[in-house]
């Protein structure tokens, strides 16, 4: 059992996502005294009768203001079993963006529907936007059970839509749990409510402390983008010259066989060190320095992988883009690409299409890509890069679309076509 | 984070993964960056952070400098800390000092006498002053609502200032560090962490901390609900009552505004243990400048403060 969850909240604006988090927050007791009597007085404030758990979680003056969440908030909570890192994400439409950001590292996602409502527009676009970035586990929380009667009927219609929805994503009926929730009472958040004795599944915090976690990729070829070149220069270690990264995807052990990218030089991995000692075997997510058996060029950017069975190696990258900007994205732009460590300078080749995720269906050859539109797009490179496919490696097959201009983060990209 | 319980092997596990995050953001502004530096005041989460840049670069030396922006109204042992350490890495250590500001008339006294929240413009200047691109912090998600909200690479513009509603994005753990000349980046490798694993970390890798945090001996007089010490930030005030108590420091920071909790825990795991059962928050505790409104440090980080 991994001892870590990563979660994204996702839905529509007033779905009641920040009272679903404030709730988890509050009846998995981490909420301090100091914490609710803030919360508690400013409730008063307001006029409310009991503390508005939204407020333990917007904590930026506007949002207060508006009673809505702007940007992604990342709360830290734990029960005997388990710690979770939650991405809290707004749920406007303007920014989805916020939403692709929560998601790129979570490995479940809940999504929130109001019961009185059922699948909406904005519901279809964020369940689209966690099939495209793989979030490998949904729950549908059905809030505001308690506005419908805790109604079995209503929650079953809602339920068989999205089950049906996802599955057409790519979502097996077993990676897709709906629950009734009410986080304003707490129903089938923390504990299993009686209001809803039709329902027999766990409550939400339940399912978070069980669902299995895929693992890191291990068993997948190795992946090391080299971040920074070890040089001491010092008396002690005058010839050290180490390569130091994160491990991307596989395990690295010494004597393996390597090939750095994009030049294609072979090597042989001689030892793996850290400040606490060299290492017998390292994986995925490890940060550590490699030193190799021959004396080679090797610099920022450049990526060491397992010599039998290496990723591609391209000029030109046909990938999926999320597009997360108000610029739009049109053919025969320059941008710049960052990948893995290395940013290289690109241009917009053919716009193939755009995909359609209310209907799921794409259009081809659009004219641009604007705000929160996801297409197909072919990009030519300044310069090579060794890339996998998203969905075999997701580390060494995202990236970054960059504005050479003023630096803003334009995209997510993803490597290869991530919808027929 | 409330449940503060010594280490089960899953715990090891996450400090293990949290340790290798902060590693790799060291690396990646090493490497994307012209002149880093790092935070450093000699509390906790600095002495951390130092810990962790020390792991990344091993066995070359840390390539960055240090900041410590002095307040004026230290505690002797941190300073007398932060010093040891700087000259047992063989750092370099830029020091900003407040009186500094207040001398030559660009910083007025406040009437309340709390010097934190005059720290911002001696920061700011001496950011653009060393043409620092990038500046590191111990500020951590869990401490506070607003910080919550922080990107591990915070885009600040050419006044040092946040904007909220403008972060850029940040996917996977690609990090986008282009920035405009005059523009900075505030990098914040401990984002991650929570209180419990900051002391549990601590505890795994026996890291020396300055000896305040530890349970002493100490005259106090409380004000507003906070255990202050005599020092140069005045007081006691006439019926300011001194008494002598065994106390220690949750948070260290201006003297002014950084209260001593009533403790007997002389070890990290008593520390860790005393913290477990809190009711609570760090900073809620023994931290006036949080206080001063619903926003304050939203207030703050939109001026330029971390």
């Amino acid at each position: 059992m991994s001892s870590l969850l990563r979660l994204a909240t996702a839905g529509s604006v007033d779905d009641g996502k920040s009272t679903l988090v404030g709730r988890l927050l509050y009846d998995t007791k981490s909420v301090l005294a100091d914490q609710l009597d803030a919360v508690t007085r400013a409730s008063v404030d307001k006029g409310l009768s009991t503390p508005d758990l939204s407020l333990l979680v917007d904590g930026l003056r506007s949002e207060r203001e508006q009673g809505i969440t702007i940007d992604v908030a990342y709360r830290y909570f734990a029960t005997p079993k388990r710690s979770f890192v939650l991405a809290d994400t707004p749920g406007h439409v303007q920014y989805t963006r916020n939403t692709v950001t929560g998601a790129s590292t979570a490995q479940l996602a809940v999504l929130l529907v109001d019961a009185r409502k059922g699948v909406i527009e904005q519901t279809r676009r964020h369940a689209a936007v966690l099939a495209l970035l793989g979030v490998p586990q949904l729950v549908l929380a059905v809030n505001k059970i308690d506005l419908v009667d805790y109604d079995e009927a209503t929650f079953t219609v809602i339920a068989e839509e999205f089950a049906s929805h996802a599955e057409t994503l790519g979502y097996a009926r077993g990676s897709v749990l709906t629950i009734p929730v009410s986080a304003l009472e707490g129903d089938n958040v923390a504990t299993r409510s009686e209001r809803t004795p039709w329902y027999r599944g766990p409550s939400l915090l339940e399912h978070l402390e069980d669902v299995p976690v895929a693992p890191d990729p291990h068993d997948s070829a190795l992946r090391f983008p080299v971040q920074y070149v070890i040089r001491p220069r010092t008396a002690e270690y005058l010839d050290y010259r180490g390569y130091a990264g994160q491990i991307a995807a596989g395990t690295v052990r010494p004597g393996d066989e390597i090939v750095v990218l994009p030049q294609g030089i072979r090597s042989r991995v001689e030892r793996i060190d850290t400040a606490d000692g060299p290492l017998a075997e390292a994986g995925a997510g490890t940060s550590v320095t490699l030193l190799l058996a021959d004396d080679i060029d090797i610099s920022r950017g450049d990526l060491i992988a397992a010599a039998d069975a290496p990723p591609q190696v391209t000029d030109e990258i046909t990938g999926t883009l999320c597009w997360l900007s108000s610029k739009p994205l049109k053919a025969g732009a320059r941008v710049l690409v960052k990948h893995g460590t290395r940013t290289v300078q690109a241009l917009v080749g053919d716009l193939h299409a755009r995909f359609d995720e209310q209907a799921l269906s794409s259009v081809d050859s659009p004219a641009s890509l604007e705000l929160n539109d996801i297409g197909l797009v072919t990009l030519r490179l300044a310069e090579e890069l060794g890339v996998d496919d998203y969905g075999v490696s997701p580390r060494t097959g995202a990236f970054l679309v960059i504005d050479p201009k003023d630096g803003d983060t334009l995209a997510a990209g993803l490597v290869g076509e991530r919808f027929s | 984070m409330t449940t503060l319980e010594p280490a089960t092997d899953a715990a090891q596990d996450n400090l293990a993964a949290l340790e290798s995050e902060a590693i790799h953001i060291f690396r990646e502004v090493a490497g994307e960056f012209d002149r880093p530096v790092i935070l450093f005041s000699g509390g906790k989460d600095s002495t951390l952070l130092l810990h962790l840049a020390i792991k990344a670069f091993w066995p070359a030396p840390v390539p960055f400098p240090l900041l410590h922006v002095d307040t004026g109204h230290n505690f002797d042992e941190v300073i007398e800390f932060r010093d040891r350490v700087v000259e047992r890495h063989g750092l370099r250590l830029v020091v900003a000092k407040v009186q500094d500001w207040i001398d030559d008339g660009r910083l007025e006294e406040r009437a309340d006498g709390m010097r934190n929240p005059l720290q911002t413009t001696p920061l700011l200047d001496t950011i653009s002053e060393n043409k620092f691109d990038a500046v590191f912090g111990g500020g951590r998600r869990d401490e506070e609502r607003a910080r919550a909200k922080e990107r591990i690479f915070s885009l600040r513009n050419a006044f040092g200032q946040w904007e909220p509603r403008r972060q850029r994005p940040e996917l996977w753990n690609l990090y986008n560090g282009r920035h405009r000349p005059g523009e900075q980046v505030r990098v914040f490798p401990l984002s991650n962490w929570t209180e419990a694993d900051v002391w549990n970390y601590i505890a795994r890798e026996k890291v020396e901390l300055p000896s305040i945090y530890y349970a002493h001996r100490r005259e106090v007089y409380l004000r507003d609900g906070m255990l202050l010490a005599e020092g140069p930030w005045g007081g006691p005030r006439p019926g300011e009552e001194v008494r002598e108590l065994t106390v220690r420091y949750r948070t260290v920071g201006d003297g002014s505004c950084t209260g001593a909790i009533e403790s007997e825990a002389a070890t990290v795991e008593d520390v860790i243990a005393e913290v477990s059962a809190s009711r609570l928050t760090e900073r809620g505790a023994t931290r006036a400048d949080d206080r001063m409104s619903e926003a304050a440090m939203e207030d703050r980080k939109r001026e330029g403060y971390f």
